[in-house]
């Protein structure tokens, strides 16, 4: 893309009109000359910025260019320049496409950027994260707290030269492993038998963070009747607590809301209780190694990780991948897909009261498409599946005692309809079911725009944006599907987009599997594979699929040469939809933050990483 | 010349020769052992503790395909209160770790911990990370371990038939809970997060090696003249500012 | 009509609730639904109905091939009074390369006169850190680690029994066999046709040619359908 960029000229040939990406940018540099310029590393795309321009850039593209969807925001130490650099995806929701990029670099001594959170609210969890891991400070921001650490953890553990307490090398491998590995716990090394590490000379004073009383001061619950309390009720302001060990929040997540009566005032999350340090073992392991990490973001979802990792270093690398390989990517990506919705749809009903019954005919469901995974990769959950340029395993013999093509032609044709014709009878037009989502937590067209919403999530809310549309990878070019699209916003057509999308998947695998067929014996792999990969440039990669949560993107880049990464970014759909939480249930009743939060789906391995 | 035939002799008793094979010296929790080690290995509680992929493993134990009501452990229950077993399901960070911990105080007593998965066990394959805990046995005792990554349901419910294995070794004569002389004694001090995870039981170590890093500074300083602030504590100072 | 929602939905619980017990009339004299291979082969496939439930320990759920848990280190069967066959591994680090976790620790064995032994002195899997990915089995060139299908593993201590040691980790070919029959020739077809290819190329002596390609049916149960052969 690079390359076209530079090919364009700034006064705008017809060609270059047909792709948005370079007009926005001749434009915008034709708008601000000399502020904004080319990215001139080799193998980067988009636009460097001055920081103090950055605002008005972003308003440009959000109102006149059209690319108003911010999709991701996230930093990198250029520790050899001494730079923090701020890195920003805008795509555009109408024209689709791929994404206008901003690099922002500041000192690294005082890194400080303008907040983009006032042009687009779905900033606001992202450059928190930034801050935190990286300690970029965004000026302007309305609450620039630490968000996955937290409030007096020792320095920003992102940033190059920090070290954690098991550190060991740069990269892996490690050379302590061969050829004279003597087993070692890496706890009888540190001098605490744990993973801690203390700054130099720290000593406990007694007043360390309390994780209680902290939060509470934050949401400031001055003690107060509520002003339009009704004639006859007199409702008090409160404070209430939920999680992090609740079994409502779908995991380790917790929410400090603020009420008054029983009515939901301010309610924000704290997050950071899973959080596994994904990116900063990422930049240690090799890019091999990453495969089986992204399985443990989103968990409900392997597969589909592993497609957005691989698509990013592919382009990095270069692969081609093969036809039967991407068939089979396709299969199992939809039926992941299938899985997830299962999950969620079966544990809305469970948020809503209707304890384990739908989820429990749902999950015999998953289970078979996980008997399927099993046979395919060899593990239900953590697959493992996705090579760069390929696929790790053909398809199986036999699944359960039955011919491959027989399980799933019988799978997709009979078993799931069937079962998803049920769950739909059982639940669509439930009046309880109704009666408790419609018209709740609601998020408007613009809204769930700016917030930066993705998935199901945006399409419940009338925007008809998917990026196996807008940006096509793999083969869904030639498949044949439809987006569903609801308009109100709310929990119920949150549920209605799984139920429909559930249908689509299930057709695109039907179309599916007479290739798989067809290309029986075809290879599944580019090349011959190899554990230790090297990047033939340097670059940056920005890799995104469609995950069952929304827009998953990889963000990679790496030096010549380099078999780890250099900066390895997720941009997670569920932490970003967390960022419109506290507003939709603004309004509604405690028992309704539940169902809310259970309409994000949200997993709290990519929410946290 | 046996005493008796269950091999416990009461302290103090002898038993006339004649009689031996008439009388079984015994004790109450001897008797009792068997029908209340029966019925708490068939009602093992646990508690609706998710903590991360693992997790899903548990639910998926818990329904249709390898039902845990076979094993009377069905009732998951929301509240410590409730709940005999805590399933450590997952990866335990640092900053989730306090409330494990509180959680686990919370529980009466008997409670069970049986740590589910790599992480869960010895911190898995995030280990390295520095915001995870190397395994929960650092904070909790742990009766069951079960590996894997995910361990699959099977493996699970072989971990929670080895826990209830375990159940029907114990006595209630010796069994650690129940303690009227400490009630405190089961409970585990909640760790703090200072910079770093702070367990309440290492601050004299903690103490100490601050103690010889200031020494190993001061020695740095006076060997070179200009000395260079570590990155860390600058970092830290940073953060201070903020609170 | 307001209420026909429900009306509906407690009509399919009904149904699943009557359809748990069909099954069972079915399998009456047939040697019961539940602790009996064929009903439970039935149960676990796509035509399972009613109670889908797999009684374990009593039944189990059959593992397929690939299935992969902890890993284990492939010896040849131990002949007439041995314990242990010879090692397969030649400890050549490639298992503790591209460990993503990096929880091998391998120590190469030495030869008296001081050159490196293809064969490993020590060998340790802390299963504690393991992710059961698998790389490990599918990078090793000499087929010499492969993932164990054994997952009941639960023990009640994890300082003495979670460091897989070189002892631990042993298991002779002949359990690979058993437990990946398929998967097991096929890679010993592979290991045969690598084998001849290389004494055909040296006869040969870099004429090329066409190669005749392993049988279809082995070479997509290897990873990558053996295309590293
Ligand atoms: S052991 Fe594996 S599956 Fe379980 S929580 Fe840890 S990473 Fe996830
Ligand atoms: S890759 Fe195979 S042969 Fe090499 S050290 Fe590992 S187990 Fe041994
Ligand atoms: S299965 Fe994966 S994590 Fe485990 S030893 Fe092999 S490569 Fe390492």
């Amino acid at each position: 893309m690079s390359e076209a960029i530079l090919e364009a000229p700034g006064s705008g040939a017809p060609e270059t009109l047909a792709n948005p990406v370079e007009q926005a940018i001749s434009a915008l540099k034709e708008r601000f000359p000399e502020a904004v310029v080319d990215d001139p590393r080799d193998g980067y795309s988009g636009l460097v910025v001055p920081a103090d321009k950055l605002t008005e850039v972003a308003l440009a593209l959000r109102d006149d260019l059209g690319f108003d969807y911010l999709s991701s925001v996230t930093g990198v130490d250029l520790i050899e320049d001494g730079k923090l650099e701020a890195v920003y995806h805008t795509y555009s929701i109408d024209k689709g496409g791929s994404a206008v990029v901003l690099h922002v670099q500041v000192d690294r001594d005082n890194p400080v950027i303008p907040s983009l959170v006032p042009v687009w609210p779905g900033a606001d969890f992202q450059e928190r994260e930034a801050w935190d891991l990286l300690g970029i400070q965004f000026d302007g921001h309305p609450d620039l707290r630490r968000i996955l650490t937290w409030d007096g953890f020792h320095g920003h553990p992102l940033r190059k030269d920090w070290k954690e307490p098991f550190y060991e090398e740069d990269t892996k491998p490690f050379g302590s492993r061969w050829p004279a590995g003597g087993v070692l716990r890496a706890e009888e090394l540190n001098p605490y038998g744990q993973n801690v590490q203390y700054p130099a000379g720290w000593v406990p004073t007694g007043d360390e963070y309390d994780v209680e009383t902290e939060m509470y001061a934050i949401t400031g619950a001055d003690l107060a009747y509520s002003i339009d309390a009704s004639q006859q009720m007199k409702t008090d302001k409160i404070t209430v607590n939920l999680g992090p060990q609740h079994p409502s929040t779908h995991g380790v997540f917790r929410m400090v809301v603020q009420l008054d009566g029983e009515t939901v005032v301010d309610l924000k999350p704290v997050m950071g209780y899973l959080h596994r340090n994904h990116e900063k073992i990422g930049e240690r392991n090799t890019f091999l190694g990453n495969i089986p990490y992204t399985d443990r973001l989103d968990y409900l979802s392997p597969i589909s990780n592993n497609l957005g990792y691989v698509l990013a270093v592919e382009k990095l690398l270069g692969s081609v991948v093969p036809e039967r390989a991407e068939w089979i990517r396709i299969l199992t990506v939809e039926l992941t897909r299938i899985a997830n919705h299962l999950w969620a749809i079966g544990f809305l009903l469970n948020d809503l009261g209707a304890l384990q019954t739908p989820m429990l005919y749902f999950y015999i469901e998953r289970e078979l498409i996980l008997d399927f995974f099993e046979a395919l990769t060899g593990a239900r959950m953590m697959n493992n599946y996705m090579r760069f340029g390929g696929v790790a395993y053909d398809l199986p013999d036999e699944i359960r005692g039955q011919a491959t093509m027989e399980f799933l032609n019988e799978l997709v044709h009979e078993r799931l309809p069937r079962a998803i014709e049920q769950g739909d009878n059982l639940m669509t037009h439930n009046e309880i079911v109704r009666a408790r989502s419609i018209g709740v937590g609601v998020l408007t067209r613009k809204e769930s725009i700016a917030y930066s919403m993705a998935g199901p999530m945006l399409r419940a809310s009338g925007v008809n944006y998917d990026v196996r549309k807008a940006e096509p990878y793999s083969y869904y070019e030639q498949l044949d599907f439809d987006i569903p699209v609801y308009y109100n916003g709310d929990v119920y057509d949150r549920y209605k987009v799984r139920m429909d999308e559930l249908q689509q998947s299930l057709r695109i695998v039907r179309q599916v599997l007479p290739h798989l067929q067809a290309t029986e014996g075809a290879p599944i792999i580019d090349g011959k594979p190899s554990y230790a990969i090297r990047t033939p440039q340097p670059g940056e990669a920005y890799g995104r699929v469609e995950n069952p949560k929304g827009e998953l993107g990889f963000y990679v880049t790496a030096k010549r040469r380099s078999s780890s990464p250099e900066r390895y970014h997720v941009r997670a759909p569920s932490f970003i939809n967390l960022t419109s939480l506290g507003k939709m249930c603004q309004g509604h009743k405690v028992a309704d933050i539940v169902v809310i939060l259970g309409s994000i789906d949200i997993v709290l391995g990519e929410v946290d990483r | 010349m046996t005493t008796s035939n269950t091999g416990a002799v009461a302290p103090g008793v002898t038993v006339p020769e004649e009689l031996s094979n008439n009388v079984m010296i015994t004790n109450i929790a001897k008797l009792l052992d068997p029908a209340y080690n029966w019925a708490r290995r068939n009602s093992i509680w646990p508690m609706v503790f998710g903590l991360a992929c693992c997790a899903i493993e548990m639910i998926c134990t818990a329904s249709s395909r390898y039902d845990l009501a076979r094993f009377g452990m069905e009732v998951f229950r929301a509240t410590p209160r409730q709940s005999d077993l805590m399933i450590i399901s997952g990866t335990v960070t640092k900053k989730m770790v306090p409330t494990i911990v509180r959680l686990y105080n919370q529980m009466p007593e008997p409670r069970y911990v049986l740590s589910m998965g790599a992480c869960a066990s010895g911190g898995g394959p995030f280990k390295e990370g520095y915001n995870v805990v190397d395994g929960i046995d650092k904070f909790l005792p742990v009766d069951v371990y079960v590996p894997g990554c995910p361990p699959t349901p099977q493996a699970l419910i072989n971990g929670l038939i080895a826990l209830q294995e375990k159940i029907d070794q114990q006595s209630i004569a010796t069994a650690p809970w129940y303690r009227k002389d400490d009630p405190t004694a089961g409970l585990v001090p909640i760790p703090v997060l200072g910079p770093d995870l702070v367990d309440l039981r290492q601050l004299d170590t903690i103490k100490r090696e601050a103690a010889k890093a200031m020494a190993e500074q001061k020695q740095m300083e006076e060997e070179t003249a200009v000395s260079p602030k570590p990155p860390d504590t600058q970092s830290y100072e940073i953060d201070k500012d903020k609170q | 009509m307001y209420g026909l929602g429900i009306v509906r939905g407690m009509a399919i619980t009904f149904r699943n609730f009557v359809e748990s017990y069909l099954d069972d009339i079915f399998w009456w004299g047939k040697g019961g639904r539940y602790y009996n291979d064929a009903a439970l082969q039935v149960r676990q496939s796509l035509k399972g109905q009613g109670v889908v439930t797999v009684f374990y320990p009593e039944e189990k759920l059959s593992v397929p091939e690939r299935f992969r848990f902890v890993p284990f280190l492939v010896t040849d069967d131990p002949g007439p009074g041995q314990k242990w066959g010879h090692d397969w591994c030649t400890s050549c680090g490639i298992c503790a390369k591209v460990c993503p976790p990096q929880c091998i620790w391998i120590k190469r064995g030495t030869q008296p006169n001081g050159r490196p032994k293809p064969e490993p002195e020590q060998f340790f899997i802390d299963i504690d850190i393991c992710m059961n990915c698998g790389l490990c089995a599918e990078f090793c060139p000499f087929d010499a680690i492969k993932m164990d299908h054994d997952y009941e593993l639960a023990s009640y201590d994890r300082t003495t029994a979670h460091i897989h040691d070189k002892e631990r980790l042993s298991k002779p070919i002949s359990y690979w066999r058993e437990i990946a029959p398929k998967k097991a020739e096929a890679e010993a077809a592979a290991r045969d046709f690598a084998e001849s290819n290389k004494k055909k190329k040296k006869a040969k002596d870099g004429e090329g040619g066409d190669e005749p390609r392993l049988a279809e049916e082995k070479v997509r149960q290897l990873p990558y359908r053996g295309e590293y052969y």
